[in-house]
């Protein structure tokens, strides 16, 4: 395919709910300590949506941020993309609601499902679009409230997730323009999508009393299998845009992993050999957030100005399905 | 190849254990402090540095140190 235009990254922002729950707190909720959810995870504390809060809530408030930060005015945004698997309803999509609260219509809303890899899926297909000339503000967001759908008498998992929403706007670059999406690569391994996979509510297992009381509506998780995978699928996503760019890891600058773990991302730096300085982590603030973890970990990043313009950063994820991928930028 | 002398080595920089406590019968969990991610890193590392694909399933049955010897030396004779 021949590209007409780059796309580029123009705006970010992120929300998360005032509502902080700490390892201490989940002692008194969990049979689990600080010491042990601090050395398996990294994690510290995660926010948590109020009971009136929905996916396109925390949406809503992290694209304004994003929308100011591109310095557009929402009518400008020309099709919004929301990466999540914990939506305000099965349907219709998060991003048609958002879409709504935005005070917009008439162009193309649809929600991508990939799990945690959401984000650089929904990143990627905003690319496309953007490069063959079709859209020229896309609006790319990655949100999940995964505590509304966690077993809280499940030690292992409940301790992992947080919530949060992380918004960008991806755009036609000017010409000139150094800002530009470099390349990407996706995957996916469909013969593991029982590893992680919540259970019920779909056309497989439809909602009765049965399926509520055996918990299965929430997420089901076999963590150490993930493990692996989760580091090499990083790392052939990461390997293989390295690769055909003819950069080595030494021409990246910065190196955004999605934050499942605090030990998946050191496993994948040490075998990316990348320098430790370059990897952004903030899983010890936010937990697991899923598809929301990259976006808000890029904002978070360049708002600190950490991260600058004309930085090459590395993205890299992977997620239920299973899926991966990789996205490489130039900011 | 001394097999039992790499993998002992292996687990004594991937566990952070002393020499004298890698002895056949010690189980990675039990005797030697590992959780259940270092495991999955320790049998990482048999890959990476043998060069072989151990499955979840075989993974999951090299508890002990005695194990992972004998599954190792009968994959790569």
């Amino acid at each position: 395919m021949s590209i007409k235009y780059y796309a580029k990254i123009s705006g970010t922002g992120m929300y998360v709910p005032d509502k902080v729950l700490t390892n201490f707190d989940l002692e008194k909720i969990v049979d689990t300590t600080d010491e042990w959810i601090k050395t398996r995870t990294g994690m510290s504390e995660r926010h948590l949506a109020s009971e009136d809060q929905a996916a396109s809530d925390l949406a809503y408030e992290a694209s304004l941020k994003a929308i100011e930060s591109a310095r557009i005015r929402a009518k400008d945004i020309d099709m919004i993309i929301v990466a999540t698997i914990s939506g305000d309803y099965a349907f219709p999509s998060t991003a048609c609601i958002l879409q709504q609260k935005l005070g917009l219509k008439g162009f193309p809303a649809f929600d991508v499902s990939a799990g945690c890899t959401g984000w650089v899926y929904a990143a990627n297909i905003a690319k496309q679009f953007i490069e063959n000339g079709i859209a020229k503000h896309i609006l790319v967001i990655g949100v999940e409230i995964l505590t509304k759908i966690t077993n809280w008498k499940d030690r292992g998992t409940c301790v992992l997730f947080g919530d949060g929403a992380g918004a960008t706007v991806i755009s036609r670059a000017k010409e000139r323009d150094i800002s530009r999406f470099i390349d990407s690569e996706l995957a996916a391994d469909g013969t593991q999508h029982e590893l992680l996979i919540q259970k019920a509510g779909g056309s497989r297992l439809p909602a009765t009393k049965e399926t509520v009381k055996e918990n299965l509506h929430t997420v089901y998780m076999e963590g150490n299998k993930i493990f692996k995978n989760a580091v090499r699928s990083m790392y052939n996503a990461c390997e293989i845009v390295l690769k055909r760019n003819q950069l080595d890891v030494h021409s990246i600058d910065w190196l955004i992993t999605h934050q499942a773990n605090l030990r998946i991302i050191q496993a994948l730096g040490k075998k990316l050999k990348i320098n430790e300085n370059k990897v952004i982590i903030n899983i010890e603030k936010y937990a697991n957030t899923s598809s929301a973890t990259i976006p808000m970990a890029l904002d978070e990043a360049i708002r600190s100005k950490k991260i600058r313009h004309g930085d090459i950063v590395l993205l890299a994820s992977f997620g239920a399905g299973l899926t991966s991928g990789s996205l490489l930028i130039r900011i | 190849m001394d097999i039992k002398a790499k993998v002992t080595e292996i687990i004594i920089e991937e566990l952070g254990v002393e020499a004298g406590e890698v002895t056949i019968e010690a189980s990675f969990i039990e005797d030697l402090g590992a959780d259940s991610l270092d495991t999955v890193e320790l049998i990482m590392k048999f890959e990476e540095e043998f060069d072989i694909d151990i499955a979840d399933e075989e993974a999951e049955k090299l508890t002990t140190v005695g194990k992972a010897i004998e599954y190792l030396e009968k994959q790569l004779s």
